[in-house]
């Protein structure tokens, strides 16, 4: 009997190592998600302090009702000198120097750009929202402990005086940040955003599907419907097997040896990027096309074959658009991953400072992934917190991406 | 680039069409061996075919006829040059026809790059003359085939079928292209570097390379230490190993209990979200190692008085063995299913538990598609690149310590290719000679894997 | 009495296997002849002959000669396409396409070129279905799936997709094997309608549905031809013992 309960506590210490597991394992989701989450999602957001600005006509050498060239090239330097001077008139030059370093560094564009999108603000004065600098960012989200030994800090004792004034007089606001989404990389992380990368990483994949999507149908079809059993279909068989399980990034070695340096396409392009990108792609596609194309019943194709359609107009006019919802489902699940895919990217110098957003699949790019790869790799914490954000960004993707095919599948898939 | 792809299928749309529209009309009066359509179909693929085909060779072509269109132009000032220098002045040149100018040009450069975009304009004009000939002929070909007797369903269902098999054999192609590219590269490493030298040498400092470059002598007696494949190997099987440490048990017992124990709504909750973890890109976790992870054991460390590196293999490791779980378990699973209920019903009504039919009945009798499920992800974790990049260290480091900085056969491959790479120096190749290591290493596991799995399923089908 | 298909020492193998043995059977214009037997027997396999559906089976093989209006089915110089064109077929289990019903009819039609003007083809779609009998009962949805009718319903929708390229010959290869009685004697009801102008051969399990439809009868058994005749004959008085013994119900 004893021999019984210690069997019974042996069952019972096993079930628990099981859902030691299990529950770990959901842990790490956990700890992965609401980690990136609350550290990225104050990136959405900027700090920026209220200021009055009076648009002085002499300082910036302007005429009456100026255009917008002209507006584009005044100088708007000595405008914001002399501001910051009326504003904090009681404090030393060398005092306002400091208080200046706790707006964004190029506080005279983004006056200019109000001034640009108001222009009878000219010879007024009014209070407006000025991009506070990363640092304060970081201390006004909490994600920098103002309490370290000054020395620390790139943030001194007085600046944080003067910040806790703002707060008081109500001049701190935290406001979306606009700029993140529309504009690409940049040296600052005040200015730097993603859409530059968005941009890379939505080319990236169309050329990525636009090349294996059609082939994957056609070698699916292929070998399902046409190839006979025999050597050439074999080694077929076995090469799609071992794509589907070759590391990344001898991907990415395989377009900087061939598409690089043989073919000379250009280098660091969406164009390169797709094409390595899809050569991952096409086993995943084709797997999921075959099992589809098996799973339409025979008689189906009999039934066509009856009335006397060729065996292709059967393939085409049937059994393809039968199988094209798991064909999809698996086209979808494999270019989610391709999205996601970097380091075969960055064999083919699809990591760079990429400012501008890129308007063809010619032009050199960073995906998504390479943005965060080059983020997470710079110093300042301002970068860190973008880093999140583009994070949580990818994967909101492709938490919607899978649900849409989870949808797919459910809504088109037969069960014969 | 893509415009003549348009205008051929422009060219091609027409051609259908006019064939269509003939034998639309001849059918009026007899009946066409094939409905209508096919001529026209015929029609498109005869233009459209062989013009791509012309298209993409011209394309393949046209910087080897730019080159040697630039020396004969150019003769005497380019006879001067070596190899190396002409290669440098031809992607200057090329940059300066795009518009890239650095200021710093000759006039021989500014000279050969106006030659170049007027050759430029030349060249597509004549890639547009070639390929209106050739769809023109194509369609005449075509044309005469509109007749009520051939049988142009036939034709165009042979050109498809031939199209498509061509289609099947990319991945093939994609394969073969892989091995030649690392093999051919590997080969130009290896006349540098001994390759007894790179694959058992202990000692791994590109880094030497780079003073003989710029030396611009090789001494061979250098280099035959600076690419010793052993200490990356190491590394890589150190992180490996860990990452299994984490992903083996929790994976395992994971699709044990959700596929023995767990009630159907546990399992249908924590399977998807497990499996959540599988489609998080890699750059992600690499950033978690690197910022969340590696801090936080520096920090545990520090406490128990252990000196931890920030860039320890454990750090790396640990995140990677995070990712794998869904692999291991979902795979595991899989091949737990697949043991028949006869078995654990034989089991059970013997008075076994539960526990103990899965461990001595289930697991047994699973062990070889187990097996190969962890093959295949210690081959995941040897492949990963992003993980190790981001939070492991770039050191070389021969250790077993996980503790310590370690370095990965992927981890140099980043390396020696991102930043400036130029293909005469040992220090960028040695990246495809340690791709093909890594092409290798997998190719055997997945290889054995598969066999073993395949093996087990064939006991139960 | 013409006969629409005749056929000469007829073998078929499945690899090395015989499943046909030298079977000389010839079927009658415009009339009904059910092939009769145990499972296995090879009837189905024969009838797959007629229209070289045993084509798609890469290890099949057919020797010997079938004629269709004194053309050899199986001569080079004939299309398979037009032969199925020519000879029809409904198939044991419904197998209708997953899309309109409409478009199950159409599309013999269709590729088969008969006409692209749409009217003609609404034409030929209501022609067919009126002769299946089904047109009363889609005539108002014509735009559903063919796959949402009823498993009765679905079989008439094969019938009349297989009508719609006016075929001389319809093959049936049991068809009512899946429908309940009520839809079966519809079938049945529209078999002997269609043999005015179509001849029919049909394959069947159930003796009573020979009995009922056929004017002729073809008793298979282990791939060889046991007896052929007029059904009555079949049914009353057989010549062959095995015959008899199967239609008596003591093997089968």
């Amino acid at each position: 009997m004893t021999n019984l309960i210690k069997r019974k506590k042996a069952e019972r210490r096993f079930q628990l190592y099981g859902i030691f597991a299990v529950s770990l394992s959901l842990l790490f989701v956990l700890t992965l998600i609401v980690n990136i989450f609350s550290s990225g999602i104050g990136g959405f957001y900027k700090t920026s302090f209220l200021m009055e600005i009076h648009f002085d006509q002499k300082l910036l050498k302007l005429e009456d009702n100026p255009s917008s060239e002209q507006i584009e090239d005044a100088s708007f330097r000595k405008l914001i000198s002399y501001n910051f001077k009326e504003n904090f008139s009681q404090y030393s030059k060398d005092e306002i120097k400091q208080i200046k370093k706790l707006f964004y560094r190029k506080i005279d564009k983004e006056t200019q750009s109000y001034l640009l999108k108001n222009p009878q603000y000219l010879n007024q004065k009014v209070e407006l929202l000025f991009t506070a600098s990363t640092d304060i960012d970081q201390i006004h989200k909490g994600n920098f402990n103002r309490n370290i030994p000054e020395k620390q800090r790139s943030i001194n004792n007085f600046q944080l005086g003067i910040y806790d004034q703002f707060i008081e007089t109500g001049k701190v606001k935290k406001v979306f940040n606009k700029r993140y989404f529309i504009s690409g990389d940049s040296r600052d992380p005040e200015s730097a955003g993603v859409a530059s990368s968005v941009m890379g990483s939505v080319f990236t994949i169309l050329i990525c599907f636009l090349l294996s999507f059609p082939i994957a149908i056609f070698a699916s079809i292929y070998l399902e419907e046409f190839a006979k059993s025999g050597k050439v279909t074999d080694l077929i068989e076995i090469n799609i097997n071992n794509l589907a399980a070759v590391p990344s990034i001898i991907f990415g070695l395989l377009g900087l040896g061939i598409l690089l340096n043989f073919f000379g396409l250009p280098r660091s392009t969406s164009l390169v990027g797709g094409m390595v990108l899809s050569f991952m792609t096409l086993p995943t596609i084709i797997v999921a096309c075959r099992s589809s194309l098996r799973a339409v019943p025979p008689s189906i194709r009999e039934g066509a074959l009856a009335l006397g359609a060729t065996k292709n107009q059967v393939v085409f006019h049937h059994v393809l658009p039968l199988a094209m919802p798991g064909t999809l489902t698996g086209t979808i699940i494999g270019l989610a991953r391709a999205v996601g895919e970097t380091a075969p990217l960055l064999m083919i110098g699809m990591v760079a400072f990429i400012m501008n957003v890129p308007s063809t699949p010619l032009e050199p790019a960073v995906g998504m992934p390479a943005q965060i790869y080059l983020w997470s790799e710079s110093a300042e914490r301002g970068f860190i917190e973008k880093t999140s954000s583009a994070i949580i960004l990818l994967l909101i993707f492709l938490i919607v991406v899978n649900f849409v095919s989870v949808y797919f599948r459910k809504k088109y898939e037969k069960k014969w | 680039m893509l415009y003549p792809v348009l205008f051929l299928l422009l060219l091609s749309v027409v051609g259908f069409y006019l064939n269509k529209n003939k034998s639309v009309y001849l059918s009026k009066n007899q009946k066409l061996a094939s409905l209508p359509a096919y001529y026209g179909y015929l029609a498109f693929l005869y233009i459209f075919v062989p013009a791509i085909i012309i298209w993409l060779g011209l394309l393949i072509g046209k910087s080897f006829i730019l080159q040697n269109y630039l020396i004969l132009t150019l003769g005497d000032s380019l006879s001067i040059m070596n190899s190396d220098e002409i290669n440098l002045f031809m992607s200057k040149v090329k940059n300066l026809s795009l518009g890239i100018s650095f200021g710093n040009e000759t006039d021989l450069e500014k000279f050969a790059a106006e030659k170049i975009i007027s050759f430029d304009k030349i060249f597509s004009l004549l890639t547009y003359l070639v390929l209106t000939l050739s769809s023109i002929l194509a369609f005449l070909i075509a044309r005469k085939k509109v007749i009520p007797n051939f049988k142009s369903q036939r034709t165009v269902e042979k050109i498809v079928n031939r199209f498509i098999q061509i289609c099947s054999l990319i991945a093939i192609l994609i394969t073969l292209g892989i091995f030649l590219s690392l093999v051919f590269e590997t080969l130009n490493f290896f006349s540098y570097v001994n390759p007894l030298h790179f694959l058992f040498g202990l000692n791994w400092s590109p880094n030497k390379a780079f003073v003989i470059d710029s030396a611009e002598t090789i001494d061979k007696d250098i280099l035959r230490d600076a690419f010793g494949i052993i200490p990356l190997l190491g590394g890589t099987l150190l992180i490996a190993f860990l990452a299994m440490i984490v992903a083996i048990p929790l994976g395992l017992m994971s699709a044990i209990y959700l596929a023995e124990y767990a009630p159907k709504k546990i399992r249908d909750f924590s399977k998807p979200v497990i499996e959540i973890l599988a489609g998080i890109p890699t750059v992600v976790y690499g950033f978690f190692a690197a910022l969340v992870v590696a801090p936080k054991i520096v920090m545990l460390g520090k406490s128990m008085g252990f000196e931890v590196s920030s860039e320890s293999a454990l750090a790396a490791g640990l995140v990677m063995g995070v990712m794998i779980i869904p692999f291991v378990s979902s795979l595991s699973d899989d091949v737990i299913n697949a043991v028949p209920q006869s078995l654990r019903d034989g089991s059970y009504a013997l008075g076994a538990t539960k526990s103990e039919t899965i461990i001595k009945v289930i697991l047994p009798s699973a062990l070889p598609g187990i097996i190969g499920s962890f093959l295949l992800a210690i081959s995941r974790a040897i492949g990963e690149t992003m993980i190790v990049v981001m939070a492991a260290s770039l050191q070389a480091n021969l250790t077993i310590n996980p503790l310590e900085p370690a370095t990965t056969i992927t981890t140099q491959i980043v390396t020696a290719l991102t930043g400036d790479t130029e293909f005469d120096n040992p220090k960028t190749l040695v990246a495809f000679a340690l791709g093909l290591t890594l092409f290798f290493i997998t190719l055997f596991l997945n290889y054995f894997a598969l066999k073993i799995v395949k093996k087990y399923r064939e006991i139960y089908d | 009495m013409v006969n629409a298909i005749t056929t000469e020492n007829v073998n078929v193998f499945y690899g090395d296997k015989q499943a046909i043995n030298n079977i000389s059977l010839n079927f009658l214009k415009n009339k009904v002849t059910a092939l009769i037997g145990p499972s296995g027997c090879g009837k189905s396999t024969f009838l797959r002959c007629l229209n070289r559906m045993n084509d798609v089976i890469e290890i099949c093989r057919v020797e010997g000669k079938i004629s269709i209006n004194d053309q050899d089915i199986y001569k080079d110089q004939i299309e398979v396409e037009q032969l199925r064109e020519k000879v029809g077929m409904v198939f044991q289990k419904p197998n209708p396409f997953p899309k309109s019903i409409y478009d199950n009819v159409a599309y013999g039609p269709r590729i088969h070129g008969f006409t692209d003007k749409k009217n003609e083809m609404d034409e030929i779609v209501a022609t067919a279905l009126k002769k299946a009998g089904l047109f009363e009962e889609v005539k108002n949805r014509l735009d559903d799936l063919g796959t949402s009718l009823s498993g009765g319903q679905q079989q008439r929708l094969c019938i009349a997709r297989a009508i719609a390229v006016k075929p001389e010959v319809i093959l049936m290869d049991e068809p009512c094997s899946a429908l309940d009685p009520i839809a079966t004697s519809i079938i049945e009801e529209l078999i002997t309608e269609l043999k005015e102008s179509y001849t029919i051969i049909i394959v069947t399990h159930s003796m009573q549905q020979a009995a009922r439809v056929s004017d002729k009868t073809a008793f298979f058994h282990l791939g060889n031809l046991i007896e052929e005749g007029d059904t009555t004959k079949i049914f009353t008085k057989p010549d062959n013992q095995k015959t008899n013994d199967y239609i008596t119900g003591r093997f089968g």
